[in-house]
């Protein structure tokens, strides 16, 4: 690597590094930290921005249409587009809402969405902050996000607005029993509340994931993820048939903004939950088919990194547009049976059955008794 | 440890003085949120004593849910402030009594602790490796099994009385029965019916 660099910026470079070591270990420590959320927050938005382009494109072909492909190489650039125009329109204050909370209601709702990947690890190195509830941080900090919707319906002063931020709130409030529950499950399989030790947990290829044998939490994880971010099937939060736009009613410019990025932040968020919880994570899942080892160009399949987990979380994020372009809308009703009388019954009694399961130890939960 | 004190008076003030606009906002909406504030210091107050699982279980329970739903009920009721109001010379004697309650018994603990010296030493520091979730479970699970258990069944006690409570059939309450919904067919809601044509008039 130094020999394609000219002396100057081998120079340059040590120098940087002899002045950064002759810091104090508490500035070395927070510069790195700094750097590793500047790092972690930028991606986060890229993908957001990539999402929405990721949506259209798929929606697109899944109704035979070609989607967004003017700006820039076959509509690349209309994120950047989209994103310039929100920022120069105009940001609305309704006369008779409540303006603080107003204001304060998308930045509630985006705070938790980014705060959340501090304990998220991106592969067996990358994580801002290692600790050991990070399972109990996830948790809290997603039930704090309800409250953006939940003020900004409140603020707005419209009917419609608090018609979508009252719907949003049960629903979110029943769908988080069901997540909890599924996550119970998962601790109980890797032991730890650690999001890495949970990882580690499911090395050693595909068949040690906790797909298999956590395959109904999985499915309620997800459903009810799907339904926590407000999105299709369960957008009845917004549910732009009956009550316009729901929540978000009269957000225009940087404040819709705002919110459109909580709500995409979530959605990555929780595919990548779901792939570190049931899919291992940054784990390859070939790991340990020495078979693969063989041959130089397939070795690096067994190789765990950030991409898997890139892989994993982009296919969840196909799923999401995959539900929205597929399924009509779920009556109000309806969803909450689901919540109640389906998810929560369905994790209870597989927590019973990995218990038991754990404590006989049979077939494959033999070795999740920890 | 001068770092830590100085973190530790700004976020005492900020809960402080967030609990005190929780009894002296106007809008209950505002209370509300306020308190939410409350539970945020308090939670990073044990955060700093370095009880994680506590903090976080606030943060989760309190802030996610249990005041989720009061903002859910707040905002419905259409609260009257002039109401309140006249409310509060009435209720003023038995506020005034509890409170002073409450600050005796504050000071007698803060008075109790400082006579055995633990006032000065600050937050005991845990060793290293120690899992505040790890040791609370070992206790929880083991000594304090039966009260543990004891709690666990008076709260779904509570649970299942308030759901009888509201769950009452009145008339004229309109149910979904989806089992009745899936099982319809056509022929029950369309008649075909045969006739002759007829003739005009």
């Amino acid at each position: 690597m130094a020999r394609f660099m000219p002396d100057w910026l081998i120079n340059f470079a040590t120098w940087c590094a002899e002045i950064f070591y002759s810091w104090p270990d508490t500035v070395q420590y927070l510069l790195v930290t700094l750097l590793k959320i500047g790092v972690l927050t930028l991606g986060v938005i890229l993908c957001v921005a990539y999402s929405t382009y990721f949506e259209r494109k798929v929606i697109g072909s899944m109704q035979a249409r070609v989607g967004p492909n003017r700006v820039g190489w076959h509509g690349l650039l209309q994120p950047f587009a989209d994103v310039i125009k929100l920022l120069v329109k105009e940001v609305i204050v309704p006369s008779q809402s409540s303006k603080f909370l107003f204001v304060i209601a998308p930045l509630l709702s985006l705070t938790p969405a980014l705060a959340t990947w501090a304990v998220i690890p991106l592969n067996d190195w990358y994580v801002i902050a290692d600790i050991n509830a990070g399972l109990l941080y996830v948790l809290a900090l997603t039930s704090v996000g309800v409250y953006g919707v939940i003020l900004a319906g409140w603020a707005t002063n419209s009917k419609y607005a608090l018609l979508g931020a009252m719907r949003s709130a049960a629903q979110i409030v029943a769908y988080e029993i069901a997540m909890g529950f599924a996550l119970v499950g998962v601790l109980m399989a890797g032991g730890s509340l650690n999001l890495g030790d949970i990882v580690e947990a499911q090395s050693g290829g595909f068949s040690n994931w906790f797909l298999l044998p956590l395959f109904p939490l999985f499915v309620v994880y997800w459903i009810a993820g799907v339904a926590e971010t407000n999105r299709a099937p369960f957008d009845v939060a917004e549910g732009e048939s009956e009550i316009v736009a729901g929540f978000h009613v009269e957000y225009s410019g940087v404040a819709f903004a705002v919110f459109f990025l909580a709500e995409y932040a979530n959605m990555v968020l929780i595919s990548t939950l779901t792939a570190i919880f049931f899919l291992g994570g940054w784990a390859s899942p070939f790991e340990g088919w020495t078979i693969l080892n063989d041959f130089s160009w397939t070795a690096w399949l067994t190789v765990g990194g950030l991409h898997w987990l890139f892989i994993k979380m982009c296919f969840f994020m196909y799923t999401f547009f995959w539900l929205r372009a597929t399924f009509p809308r779920y009556r109000y009703d309806q969803i909450m049976r689901l919540g109640w009388k389906v998810f929560i019954p369905v994790t209870i009694v597989w927590i019973g059955v990995e218990g038991a399961m754990a404590w006989f130890e049979v077939g494959p939960w033999a070795g999740l008794s920890g | 440890m001068l770092f830590h004190s100085i973190l530790f008076y700004v976020f005492a003030a900020v809960m402080f003085s967030a609990a005190l606009g929780v009894v002296f906002s106007r809008n209950p909406v505002h209370s509300v949120m306020l308190l939410v504030l409350t539970f945020f210091q308090a939670a990073v107050l044990w955060l700093m004593a370095e009880a994680e699982f506590l903090a976080i279980v606030l943060v989760l329970v309190y802030v996610g849910a249990v005041m989720v739903l009061f903002l859910f009920v707040v905002m419905m009721l259409d609260v009257d402030v002039e109401a309140a109001k006249r409310g509060v010379s009435r209720y003023a004697p038995l506020g005034v009594g509890l409170a002073l309650l409450m600050v005796i018994e504050l000071i007698q603990v803060i008075w109790l602790r400082s006579r055995e010296g633990d006032v000065a030493s600050g937050f005991a520091a845990t060793p290293e490796g120690y899992s505040n979730t790890e040791a609370l479970g070992a206790v929880l699970y083991t000594e304090h099994v039966y009260a543990f258990e004891i709690a666990a069944v008076i709260l779904l006690l509570a649970i299942v009385a308030a759901i009888t409570l509201t769950m009452r059939k009145r008339p004229g309450l309109k149910v979904q029965d989806i089992s009745a919904q899936v099982a319809v067919r056509a022929k029950d809601r369309v008649r075909v019916v045969k006739m002759d044509a007829e003739k005009k008039q």
